[in-house]
């Protein structure tokens, strides 16, 4: 299948291991992954900010860039970017009177998934060959959990992996406290929030944090960072892609 | 026509109201994060309300279906709520209650004063209700010289304690019980001097206390949960039975209803009285369904008046977010669930509708008016991670909502002289970000971040407003090289 990625701009500005590792697993399953190259960001950030108006813009590159390019089906390694993709990008389009880039917009998101989604209900594989030979415990972030509904999708894909011990999250459906600029515009609550969540994911005794957004992680793992817990965060795409090789190497 | 004698009405913005609160959220929730106790005591309840409302809804076949009927319903009343309401007042009326309609809570306040002074009291009982809270009807009847009396056990515990309620439905949520019971020493005249902590103590002296009253007390006020159109019939949905001792002891029932709560028949309550109990308490079957109609010669109340509220709700009428807003049937599922109200409680909401809900109908009722008003900065606190919409029982798309408000509090202030922080921010933000070039660029600026990193790869302090971030938290260093490099060097194609 030729696979388009959606790199985000979070992950191609900071973490580039996460869209690195989500085009490694791809090309290890055999297909063909596309990047088209004038992509930026979906818009996320401006539609939540309340920023509306100054999303259509940004919108609209997403939706040019991906029309013009080649592909069978597009894939984003983030629960949170898929889920601005079906359903903030249309209404941001609609409400400033454009329905024409609404109906684009939704023509693509129709064929925009998120990794765990594509690997399982498109490529029909759960096992990806992956080995990765730690104690892990995986945070369902709340985009894919309640605006995508993947549901146990990325647990399916981590209980193939050789070698992983999965542990399971208490309080695991509790939002992080990121929530994009809420974490700046409420620091205070964002912080109590993110605090609960640290010492959940501490007591589980994981080495290992995993979550399908890169955004998540980045919250939870500056307060793990910040505690000095000594736990690590990892996109569930860099689990996926990890192999047996790899490790001896 | 009265003759205009006083000082211009001010706008509501300025008004000081039950809905409205004095400090912007980010603020008061710092205040309430403070309270070590307030979030013991708020992350203990909610998490046992929150499993028990799970448990009772797991084993809901039905649950979904009931949920689009509850919405469906909800749907159809906001379409029709002129009609529906004539014919509501038409058939109370019918049997033999009286009908006022009031514009507003000082509308509202004066009816009820009225009739409180026509019975010749100083004193009336109250069932637990948001609507008079909304009005901020007891402090208006003490400042006429009236006493209201909460019978609603934990309503009795806020207004003993000189407090206001922080839940819509649990508003002592807040106080634990020995906090409690520290109170009833301290304001209940007839408290047991040798009062404990223990639940079954405390309930049974706030019993006897209410007992009293009940027994001597001429006239009852009362919200109501659902107004059926179709029969003129009240319903009021409670645990305690306190609600109705109120409804049918004393000799006079006042109730005070939002004319959101209507329903159009009777067989409607067949679904809400489903949706509202699981949904709030996590009970199957709330203990006491009072319903009544009219007037009964020989049985309850001989005097029953029936005050329609509006305060706002037909303006929110007019609005997409508004309408949706007035679904609501104030089970507070939404607020056991929010990560947010977990956190910092009902009070830093400053309005008595507090949580998800209440973020966007505080809004709705009393207006945004830019970015020197609190109301303003409610739509924001939330993470917009979603449990809310999923156990509302009538679909309300509360995420959605938000961001429409965030939407309009960002185009309130367009055009200002000098722009805000965030729009500049913003603005820049999309400029860069809906042109790759510019991105690249700005990927570049972001190798700076390196610097500042120390050797582990970690940034500790950023300036402001970064620093709201790295405050409690570490920003991971910039890589040295962004995917789309990467892709570059390894994809020639």
């Amino acid at each position: 299948m030729r696979i388009a990625l959606i790199a985000t701009c979070l992950g191609d500005a900071l973490f580039p291991e996460v869209a690195k590792a989500t085009t490694v697993l791809l090309e290890r399953l055999g297909h063909q992954v596309v990047f088209p190259a004038d992509q930026v960001c979906c818009g996320q950030m401006h539609v939540n900010t309340g920023y509306l108006t100054e999303a259509v813009p940004v919108v609209r590159q997403h939706v040019e860039v991906f029309e013009a390019a080649d592909f069978d089906v597009a894939v984003a390694p983030s629960g949170s970017c898929v889920g601005s993709v079906r359903h903030q990008q249309a209404m941001v389009a609609r409400r400033v009177g454009d329905t024409a880039l609404a109906d684009r917009a939704t023509a693509l998101a129709g064929r925009t998934y998120e990794l765990s989604e594509l690997l399982v209900d498109v490529l029909k594989v759960t096992d990806v060959g992956a080995y990765y030979p730690h104690r892990v415990t995986y945070h369902p972030t709340c985009h894919s959990l309640r605006m995508l509904r993947v549901g146990e999708k990325p647990l399916q894909l981590l209980r193939a992996v050789q070698g992983i011990d999965l542990v399971e999250l208490p309080g695991a459906d509790q939002c992080c406290g990121f929530g994009g600029t809420f974490s700046i515009k409420n620091a205070d609550t964002s912080s109590a929030m993110l605090a609960d969540k640290v010492a959940n994911v501490v007591g589980t005794g994981a080495q290992v944090c995993t979550a399908g957004d890169a955004s998540c992680l980045m919250n939870i793992g500056g307060g793990l960072s910040r505690g000095d817990t000594g736990v690590q965060t990892i996109h569930l795409a860099q689990i996926l892609a990890s192999t047996r090789e790899q490790v001896a190497a | 026509m009265s003759t205009f004698l006083g000082i211009p009405r001010r706008h509501a913005a300025q008004e000081e109201s039950p809905l409205r609160g004095a400090l912007p959220f980010p603020k008061a929730a710092r205040r309430e994060l403070a309270n070590d106790q307030l979030r013991r005591n708020l992350a203990h309840a909610t998490s046992v309300i929150r499993s028990k409302r799970a448990l009772v809804v797991d084993e809901m076949p039905d649950w979904e279906a009931l949920r689009d009927a509850g919405a469906a319903t909800k749907t159809q009343v906001m379409s029709n709520l002129p009609a529906l309401l004539e014919q509501f007042e038409a058939n109370v009326t019918a049997r033999g209650g009286v009908v006022h309609w009031a514009t507003d809570a000082q509308e509202a306040n004066r009816i009820v004063t009225e009739l409180v002074r026509a019975q010749g009291v100083d004193e009336v009982i109250k069932v637990k209700s948001m609507a008079t809270q909304e009005i901020g009807l007891n402090e208006y009847l003490e400042d006429n010289g009236i006493a209201a009396v909460e019978t609603d056990l934990a309503e009795l515990i806020v207004q003993l304690g000189h407090d206001t309620p922080s839940h819509i439905l649990v508003p002592a949520i807040h106080r634990n019980r020995t906090e409690v019971r520290d109170i009833f020493l301290a304001e209940m005249e007839d408290a047991p001097a040798d009062l404990t902590d223990e639940p079954r103590r405390l309930a049974m002296a706030a019993r006897e206390h209410l007992r009293r009253k009940f027994l001597a007390s001429k006239v009852a006020i009362s919200g109501t949960n659902f107004g059926i159109a179709e029969t003129g019939t009240i319903g009021v949905v409670e645990s305690e039975g306190n609600g109705r001792m109120c409804v049918t002891l004393p000799e006079t029932l006042i109730t005070v209803m939002g004319i959101e709560k209507i329903l159009p028949t009777f067989t409607d309550l067949e679904v809400f009285l489903q949706l509202l109990p699981r949904s709030s308490t996590g009970e199957r079957m709330n203990p006491y369904t009072s319903l009544w109609t009219g007037v009964t010669p020989g049985d309850g109340p001989q005097n029953f008046h029936l005050i329609l509220l509006d305060n706002g709700r037909t303006n929110a009428l007019a609005d997409q977010v508004g309408r949706a807003a007035l679904h609501c049937i104030r089970c507070s599922a939404c607020l056991n669930v929010c990560p947010v109200y977990e956190r910092t409680g009902g009070h830093a909401y400053g309005s008595v509708y507090p949580g998800p809900i209440g973020a966007v109908l505080t809004p709705q009722l009393t207006g945004m008016h830019g970015h020197h008003d609190v109301n303003s900065t409610l739509p924001y606190a939330s993470s917009l991670c979603g449990a809310c919409y999923d156990v509302c029982p009538v679909k309300i798309p509360i995420p959605d909502l938000l961001v429409e408000l965030r939407g309009r509090a960002v185009d309130a202030d367009r055009g200002r002289t000098i722009p805000g922080g965030w729009d500049a921010a913003m603005k820049a933000a999309a400029w860069i970000m809906s042109d790759p070039t510019r991105f690249a660029a700005a990927e570049k600026g972001l190798a700076a971040g390196r610097l500042v990193a120390g050797r582990d790869k970690k940034i500790k302090h950023l300036p402001f407003p970064g620093s709201a971030w790295t405050h409690t938290k570490d920003m991971p260093a910039p890589p040295k090289q962004t995917f789309r490099q990467w892709w570059k060097e390894t994809h020639h194609e």
